[in-house]
């Protein structure tokens, strides 16, 4: 089963090209040795990942993907580091570009470009598609910031749940840095956000201030670049995209995975923690046993932890005291030595689930005995939970403020969006943060 | 890669322009060894074969071309010969070509109704079709850059009917214009009429107005050669600045040293600005900045487009022993009002909205720390507290291991404006002048009030806002879900 993977603007291109590197590095780049199971299991994993995510054309490794963006700089870069890496490319005949960008306009992504290239893209897409042998889903990479993105992502989202119906579609979406990297990404994630839940079937955000928190506190890395968030990123979805298995021998395919994990259609966003995080050189000295990571994980999902250091440990499952965070599902991928061994019923606890959900279905778990990237053991949480709601929450805060004092609507309204469409993008965020608030 | 098109218009905006040109072929020839014509070099030059008399144009194609020989995307507009005279018997000949240069022979005597009104209708033709000729050479046209002065009668005149021109022909197309703003101490006496009437062009027609000050540019120069008197005399540079680092050299360029006029270092700064800003478009990097990105995040009201631009660093220290402390001096320097590039103190008024466009061996990690360091002493509209746009550019600029270019949406640009429209007050209540402009076809006496009140309310736009500064307005309450 197959997954295209979309690359839509800088963040998303950048994003993808890492995630891609990270794929190819842990399934090729790994000598036998380290990976804890037999010469067969391992071929076997190495065609899986070859169906899932590569297709062989022209005798090379072709990643499954389409690149799009409104200036040609950055699809250049992203091919050629696949190249130099020898361990797979790009299909340069799936790569879309333009010339001029989109300005950081989402009205000029979405409307503008949306309505010009939506033809040409979708071309694209479909010839993805029918080099698959069996399609089980689109994975978009776009971020929240820009224009392209956000505008011309939306629009392709939408786009894509008309000509495929039937197949799963989850956009990984980049949350920008609290602190201005562009001023109207609050315009922008508002709109965005609003237009991809009625199109998309999961929205999986990842946020830039927490990354760059795990490359400067766990992996020691001085000055911290774009590359190196986005390594951290490719890691974390890497880790649970990779084929696993669940209890009962069935494959973690993406549809698989999005009907545990988005059981309501008013509950879409998830949020990903993996742990361990280590510098390369201390992963030789360190050992790590399962039970002392899946109970860092479990406070780590209580707390509202995204790393594994800074953890409050004073927040407990318990109707008084500090508010905890509650989920609608939880995945679990284990991956590595041991596996069959781990307890995982701190998961099952019925406390953290809303009461109308039977608590034994609410966590699914995966696991896999080869190791992850190096990592002897490592664990990944998938989660539809109450994290989001605070970055969620400042957006909406800080792009309200802005549209009542009608501040840069004018560059929106140029392109074609009326201020009813940011009321109802508003109204729309309304309603989840309150919908996840009640549960 | 996307194009732009350079109109120089007067004697001041033909020199500024003129040390662009000499500025970004510098930069180019440092960067491009290879001497293949790539989509940098080619969104402000054109690649010409001048075996045939009118030089053919060779397109980027697969970026694997020679460059045979480079032609500026460019207008020079000057109703007086003798500056545009001067640049095409100078080493620069050769980057411009005759079809590109509109000249008349009298000039506009600082009158900006001439400018406008008199060789605005005789050149209106000639100056449209000059500009589609440009146009047309360019695969995607991105933005016009319209360079002039706001006291003469050319520059103001002139460039503001170009700039008129300009909005009604391409109206996507984007325009920057760096405005050269009079002084107290100014020269012509009806510089404060001639910059009032063509203020309420730009607020008009513009999509982003850099302004700049002589005042300005001669303290930063100042403050350049105090740190290495030598530096002024070109000898050889054994003081603490490194050779052919200061923002206000043309070390390295085409016009060798005795070929310097005087006013050439002031002009490259204001050159260094327009190559810093467009450099994100040009190459890569891991966080770019467009020309539209630009006017996008900075401009939140329509006709508040008025930007203060500072340069940092002013030179690089060349003693390697020296610890690279300097990026954080570089960000802090960038807000101090002694960098920028109009007289106005930034750090006691409202910001509305700030661009740090920075090149070379910077991350982001280090823009963030800056951020987070200098957000405590700058005030930031409230509605816009954290207003920052980064751009990140690779490629470093010539001398320099990095450098920073704030672009900043600031409302103490409306002080400057106020003493403008003083001094025009003062000349108008007594009418003194008037008869030169009025005397000129389709010049009214209402295009001097209807000027005044459109800069006036431009003034009270910003006001309004700096009135926040420390009660911000009460804000509506949020969508409630029922």
């Amino acid at each position: 089963m197959s997954v295209v993977t979309l690359q839509m603007g800088q963040c998303g291109n950048q994003v993808g090209g890492q995630f891609f590197n990270m794929i190819a590095r842990d399934t090729f780049d790994q000598s036998l040795a380290k990976c804890n199971v037999p010469r067969q299991t391992n071929q076997q994993f190495i065609d899986d990942v070859c169906e899932r995510f590569f297709s062989q054309e022209e005798g090379s490794l072709k990643a499954r993907a389409v690149m799009v963006d409104m200036e040609p700089k950055v699809i250049a870069m992203t091919t050629t580091e696949a190249k130099r890496s020898g361990l797979f490319q790009y299909n340069n005949k799936q790569q879309f570009c333009q010339k001029c960008g989109s300005g950081n306009n989402w009205a000029h992504g979405f409307l503008v470009h949306g309505s010009k290239c939506s033809q040409q893209v979708m071309d694209l897409i479909q010839k993805e598609a029918e080099k698959c042998d069996r399609l089980e889903g689109f994975f978009t990479l776009m971020s929240l910031a820009g224009g392209t993105g956000s505008g011309l992502g939306a629009y392709i989202t939408q786009c894509v749940r008309d000509e495929f119906p039937h197949s799963f579609i989850m956009n990984q979406v980049t949350w920008p840095f609290y602190t201005g990297e562009v001023i109207v990404q609050n315009y922008n994630a508002v709109l965005t956000l609003s237009h991809l839940y009625q199109s998309s079937d999961a929205i999986l955000i990842v946020e830039n201030d927490q990354e760059q928190k795990i490359c400067s506190q766990l992996l020691n890395i001085k000055k911290i670049s774009f590359s190196d968030i986005n390594e951290v990123i490719g890691h974390k979805l890497a880790s649970f995209l990779q084929p696993a298995k669940s209890n009962n021998l069935t494959s973690n395919h993406l549809g698989e995975m999005l009907e545990h994990l988005v059981p309501h259609p008013e509950y879409k966003l998830l949020t990903m923690k993996t742990i361990p995080f280590m510098s390369e050189n201390n992963i030789q000295y360190s050992a790590y046993q399962w039970p002392g990571l899946v109970k860092h994980l479990t406070q780590m999902l209580i707390a509202n932890a995204s790393m594994e250091e800074g953890i409050d440990w004073g927040v407990k499952l318990s109707s008084t005291g500090l508010a905890y965070n509650k989920s609608m599902a939880n995945s679990l991928f284990l991956r590595g030595l041991d596996v069959n061994t781990v307890d995982v019923s701190s998961f099952k606890d019925g406390r953290l689930y809303p009461s109308w959900l039977p608590s034994e279905a609410c966590l699914a778990s995966w696991t896999n005995q080869r190791t992850f990237n190096k990592y002897e053991k490592s664990a990944s949480l998938v989660s539809n939970s109450q994290t989001p709601l605070i970055s969620l929450n400042h957006v909406i805060d800080k792009a309200w403020s802005m549209f009542t004092s009608r501040a840069y609507v004018h560059q929106y309204i140029k392109h074609g969006l009326a201020e009813e469409d940011f009321l109802d993008s508003f109204a729309c965020l309304e309603q989840v943060i309150k919908n996840y608030k009640d549960l | 890669m996307t194009q732009s098109i350079v109109v120089q218009v007067g004697q001041c905006g033909n020199q500024i322009g003129f040390r662009f040109w000499d500025l970004a072929l510098r930069e180019h020839s440092s960067l491009n060894k290879t001497g293949l014509y790539d989509d940098a070099v080619s969104s402000f030059f054109r690649n010409v074969d001048t075996r045939y008399s009118d030089p053919a144009d060779i397109p980027v194609g697969h970026g694997l071309g020679k460059i045979k020989d480079l032609k500026a995307r460019a207008v020079l507009i000057d109703m007086e010969e003798g500056v545009v005279n001067e640049i095409m018997k100078g080493p620069l000949r050769g980057v411009f070509d005759y079809k590109q240069l509109i000249t008349d022979v009298s000039g506009a005597g600082n009158n900006w109704a001439i400018g406008h009104k008199m060789y605005g209708a005789k050149y209106k033709e000639e100056i449209s079709e000059t500009i589609r000729r440009a146009a047309e050479l360019c695969d995607c046209l991105q933005c016009f850059f319209v360079i002039h002065s706001m006291g003469g009668g050319t520059g103001s005149g002139l460039g503001s009917f170009v700039l008129n021109l300009l909005h009604e022909e391409y109206p996507d197309i984007y325009r920057f214009v760096m405005a050269v703003y009079p002084s107290h101490e100014d020269d012509v006496i009806t510089s404060p009429y001639n910059s009032v009437l063509a203020m309420r062009q730009l607020t008009d027609n513009a999509d982003c107005v850099l302004p700049v000050e002589n005042q300005a540019l001669v303290d930063i120069v100042n403050k350049i050669n105090q740190a290495n008197p030598k530096l002024a005399e070109r000898k050889s540079s054994r003081g603490h600045v490194k050779a052919g680092s200061a923002i206000s050299t043309g070390d390295g360029g085409i016009v060798k040293g005795k070929d310097e006029k005087p006013f050439d270092s002031m002009n490259n700064i204001a050159a260094n600005v327009l190559l810093n800003m467009t450099s994100s478009a040009r190459f890569e990097g891991s966080l770019n900045v467009d020309l539209n990105e630009i006017t996008m995040n900075l401009v939140p009201f329509p006709k508040m487009h008025y930007l203060v631009t500072s340069q940092t660093p002013l030179y690089s220290v060349s003693d390697v022993h020296i610890p690279p402390r300097r990026l954080d001096q570089m960000f802090s320097d960038a807000f101090s009002k002694d960098h920028q590039l109009i007289k106005a103190d930034p750090k006691h008024s409202l910001y509305l909205a700030c661009a740090l466009m920075v090149r070379g061996k910077v991350e982001v990690s280090d823009i963030r720390r800056n951020i987070e360091r200098l957000q405590s002493s700058l005030k930031f509209i409230h509605w816009n507290r954290d207003g920052w746009k980064t751009g990140l550019c690779n490629v470093a600029p010539v001398g320099q291991p990095y450098s920073l270019l704030t672009i900043a949406n600031n409302t103490c640009v409306h002080h400057t404006f106020s003493g403008l429209r003083d001094r025009f007050v003062k000349l108008y209540k007594r009418k003194a002048h008037i008869h030169h402009y009025t005397h000129v076809d389709n010049m009214e006496i209402e295009d001097f009030s209807e000027s005044l009140e459109s800069l006036t309310s431009v003034i009270k736009e910003y006001e309004t806002l700096e009135k926040q500064i420390n009660n911000p307005a009460p804000s509506l309450p949020r969508l409630q879900v029922i």
